[in-house]
């Protein structure tokens, strides 16, 4: 029997959109202030690599959480500076990371532990535990991991920052127009280098929730494409926080409703597609009406403008 | 005390490469006045700005505000300093709303958060005070060109600036708004404000400046009183030589019908004003000359004769036959051509040579072709032969088409465009942002277009030009024809009033 709502999948549905929402939230920092960053999806590997091989030789998650966060940053400023500084076109710029992020986390799998595949086992982040007592918001929220609670909270500081504070205005501005912008006396590209590299940070701190969130190793790319769709709910849901939290929360339900339905006489594959194709569709009809920042994807080129 | 001299500017140079474009400025502005720099386009009015507003810094020269010698290295500084600019393309964030835009980069209060609160009393205050009313919380992209200028108006005032400067800020306004404009900047002059306005409009220099500075070639060629000039002795001064603008118009006699639009109606793109039941004819030697505020259909009436853009309803005969449907260069061969609004966007192909660009839609022709290659000899002599004819300065046939000036790129499109003799010639905005000298020629070369009994839809922004060269002069508002008549059965009043939206009484004939 197929089931549409249970808590197992309630739980699956909150575990898969989490790496999503915190992911969509970091495509969001790059896009709103007109970088595009379809190297989101490398970010995640190496976030979720740098995690796992940090925390198995520390033994502590928290630090890998951490060393994900240093990986994603240190990207997004490789990014900004190929965007930004080099006034390079972005797609090529994130195109290369995925390149570099898929086969460097493979080379340092097999130099340091030997293994083409997957990394040895790490300690993983901690869950709540001990909740299942609390009426109806118990069962589901009963191991939830705390990453998904920071993402949470995360989720509403950004929507705070962005609409309620001058800096937040003052970012949106860059991302619509940054001729604007810079005449009125706000440094445009301070503002899309620190965004970019928050965002990439982001999306490292959503590859640690691959890693050592849900399971306890590194295993080869282990992404299969999350970093894309953390792209299409950040679309999905108009660039902006709470939309992007409830677009992965769909494309969450749908990927956890596919994982339940495969024991069904429908071949697996078929099944496989779903989430994809639901994606897909969204954007299809979604996205057409959905519209980004004005300067998404253009080059900042005061002088030439 | 204040200052006598707001601002004074000496030997300032700016260098991009190669490019001069501030080759020793030279400017006084006292406190108190309304200062007007006029040039032509490519002079350097808008480098030497931006040098002021901390946008770019110059190579050498020195700025003295109010007796102080300063150099911005951002136009924070700039701001500081009381200078506002109000710039030639607009600087606003259209996804954002009207307060918003105003506020950004300087809003109230010290924390980090946002007070909308205080944000919008102080707006109000400064709208009341000058009579500039706005929606507060309409959003940019919502608002008409006319509004946006008064946003950026009040944009300025907000930072308290002192020193006001304009670059050219009566491209996209009616007769009408254009006079408020005026009364607003007498009014800041009152106030005690110091205004420059950059401008290549004469009489609106004539009409109310206290001093002019004229720039040419990124030089100052001098600065006057506006009792000792008048618009002869500033164009002679602008461009370096005697300059007749006075057109031979010749009476012709229309005759046969070329085109007939009979309701036309497109599909809605993007936002863009779609036309809305136009109709109207054009008849061989005859120009039709169509004005309004950009973004009102222009576009759609373009697009929709020249097949780019779906037409929902509505027929267009051209020599009797139906061209709805038929694609671009169908029409191109049967003798339609267009010199378009935006010559490096779609007239002519940025990364190509003079050569290519001069066959540019013609290349599948049998002149340029044989069998599969270009017939190489036959394309140069013709290419020679344009630029010949049309006095288009290049260093030579396979130099990059950027390398020539504005007007050169327009003389070349120019000479394309009616080198197949065609019947219909669509002209959008010919003599935009090329030099006087260029519009002179160009200006004539329409007239001999006319002449020779083509029929010319003439489509523009500049109401002198429409009025001089049409024989006919229709209004566009919102998609739809407000009025038309002759040019000289029309005031500019009554033009203003319709390309406002508002219908006159004696509206004339149907277009």
């Amino acid at each position: 029997m197929i089931s549409f709502l249970s808590v197992s999948i309630i739980q699956a549905t909150v575990a898969i959109a989490t790496p999503l929402f915190i992911g969509a939230l970091g495509g969001l920092f790059n896009e709103r202030v007109g970088i595009v960053n379809v190297g989101l999806d490398g970010i995640m590997l190496s976030g979720a690599f740098a995690a796992a091989i940090t925390s198995y030789y520390t033994q502590s998650a928290w630090i890998g959480v951490l060393a994900a966060l240093m990986v994603g940053a240190l990207l997004g400023l490789l990014h900004a500076a190929i965007c930004v500084g080099l006034k390079a076109d972005h797609v090529v710029s994130g195109v290369a990371i995925n390149i570099l992020a898929s086969s460097l986390t493979v080379f340092l799998l097999q130099l340091l532990f030997n293994n083409k595949g997957q990394s040895p086992s790490a300690p993983k982040i901690g869950q709540i535990s001990n909740a299942g007592s609390i009426p109806i918001l118990g069962p589901i929220i009963n191991n939830m991991s705390y990453l998904t609670i920071i993402g949470l909270l995360l989720i509403l500081l950004s929507h705070f920052f962005l609409y309620h504070t001058k800096m937040g205005l003052r970012l949106r501005s860059v991302g619509e127009n940054p001729y604007a912008a810079q005449s009125l006396g706000i440094p445009v590209r301070k503002y899309m280098y620190l965004s970019v590299i928050v965002g990439c940070a982001l999306a490292g701190l959503a590859g640690s929730f691959l890693s050592i969130g849900i399971l306890n190793v590194f295993t080869k790319d282990m992404t299969a494409g999350r970093g894309y769709i953390a792209l299409a709910a950040m679309i999905f849901g108009r660039w902006t926080p709470f939309g992007s939290l409830g677009a992965s929360v769909f494309f969450g339900y749908v990927l956890a409703w596919q994982m339940n339905a495969q024991g069904l006489t429908i071949p697996a594959q078929i099944v496989e597609i779903i989430p994809y194709l639901a994606t897909l569709l969204v954007l299809a009809f979604v996205a057409k009406r959905a519209r980004g920042p004005a300067h998404d994807g253009k080059t900042f080129a005061p002088g030439e403008h | 005390m204040v200052h006598k001299e707001a601002l004074v500017i000496s030997g300032l140079k700016k260098y991009f490469g190669h490019v001069k474009a501030n080759d020793g400025i030279d400017l006084v502005v006292r406190t108190g006045t309304i200062h007007a720099i006029v040039g032509e386009n490519g002079a350097g009015k808008s480098t030497l700005m931006n040098s002021l507003f901390g946008l770019h810094q110059p190579d050498s020269g020195e700025i003295y505000l109010w007796g102080e010698k300063v150099l911005f290295s951002s136009p924070l500084q700039a701001l500081a300093h009381g200078i506002g600019m109000v710039h030639q393309h607009f600087m606003l964030v259209e996804a954002l709303s009207v307060l918003e835009n105003i506020i950004l980069g300087a809003e109230p209060g010290k924390g980090i958060l946002l007070n909308y609160k205080n944000s919008r009393k102080t707006v109000e205050e400064i709208c009341h005070k000058y009579g500039l009313e706005l929606d507060l919380d309409a959003l940019v992209e919502n608002v008409p060109v006319g509004i946006q200028q008064r946003i950026e108006i009040v944009k300025v005032l907000y930072r308290g600036a002192r020193l006001i400067i304009l670059d050219e800020p009566t491209a996209v306004l009616i007769p009408q708004e254009i006079d408020r404009m005026f009364e607003i900047l007498r009014e800041f002059k009152r106030d005690g404000c110091t205004v420059i306005f950059i401008t290549h409009k004469l009489h609106e220099v004539m009409a109310l400046a206290d001093d002019v500075t004229v720039i040419r070639d990124g030089r100052t060629v001098g600065h006057w009183p506006i009792s000792q000039v008048n618009e002869k002795i500033l164009a002679r001064q602008m461009v370096g030589r005697e300059v007749v603008l006075d057109l031979v118009k010749e009476e012709t006699k229309p005759s046969e019908l070329i085109l007939q639009v009979q309701g036309l109606q497109t599909e809605q793109v993007n936002g863009d004003q779609s036309a809305e039941d136009l109709s109207f004819n054009i008849r061989a030697g005859e120009i039709l000359g169509i004005v309004g505020v950009a973004g009102n259909g222009q576009d759609a009436l373009i697009e929709g004769i020249l097949g780019l853009r779906k037409v929902e309803k509505g027929e267009i005969l051209y020599l009797g036959e139906a061209i709805n449907g038929v694609n671009t260069s169908h029409l191109r061969q049967k003798g339609i051509s267009c010199i378009s609004a935006d010559r490096l966007k779609t007239g002519l192909v940025r990364e190509f040579s003079v050569r290519e660009n001069a066959i540019l839609g013609y290349q599948k022709s049998k002149e340029f072709v044989s069998k599969l290659l270009f017939h190489k000899k036959k394309i140069n002599h013709y290419a020679q032969q344009i630029i010949k004819e049309f006095q288009i300065k290049t260093p030579s046939l396979d130099a990059l088409i950027t390398q020539l000036s504005g007007g050169n790129q327009q003389k070349l499109i120019i000479g394309r465009e009616l080198h197949a003799n065609p019947k219909l010639i669509i002209a959008v905005q010919p003599t935009r942002g090329v030099d006087i000298g260029a519009i002179e020629f160009i200006y004539q070369v329409l007239l001999e277009c006319r002449r020779k009994n083509a029929a010319i839809l003439l489509i523009s922004n500049e109401l002198e030009e429409v009025l001089s060269l049409s024989d006919r002069v229709a209004v566009l508002y919102q998609g739809r024809f407000m009025g038309s008549n002759a040019p000289n059965r029309l005031t500019k009043e009554s033009i203003g009033l319709m390309m406002a939206g508002v219908r006159t009484e004696g509206e004339g004939e149907p277009v």
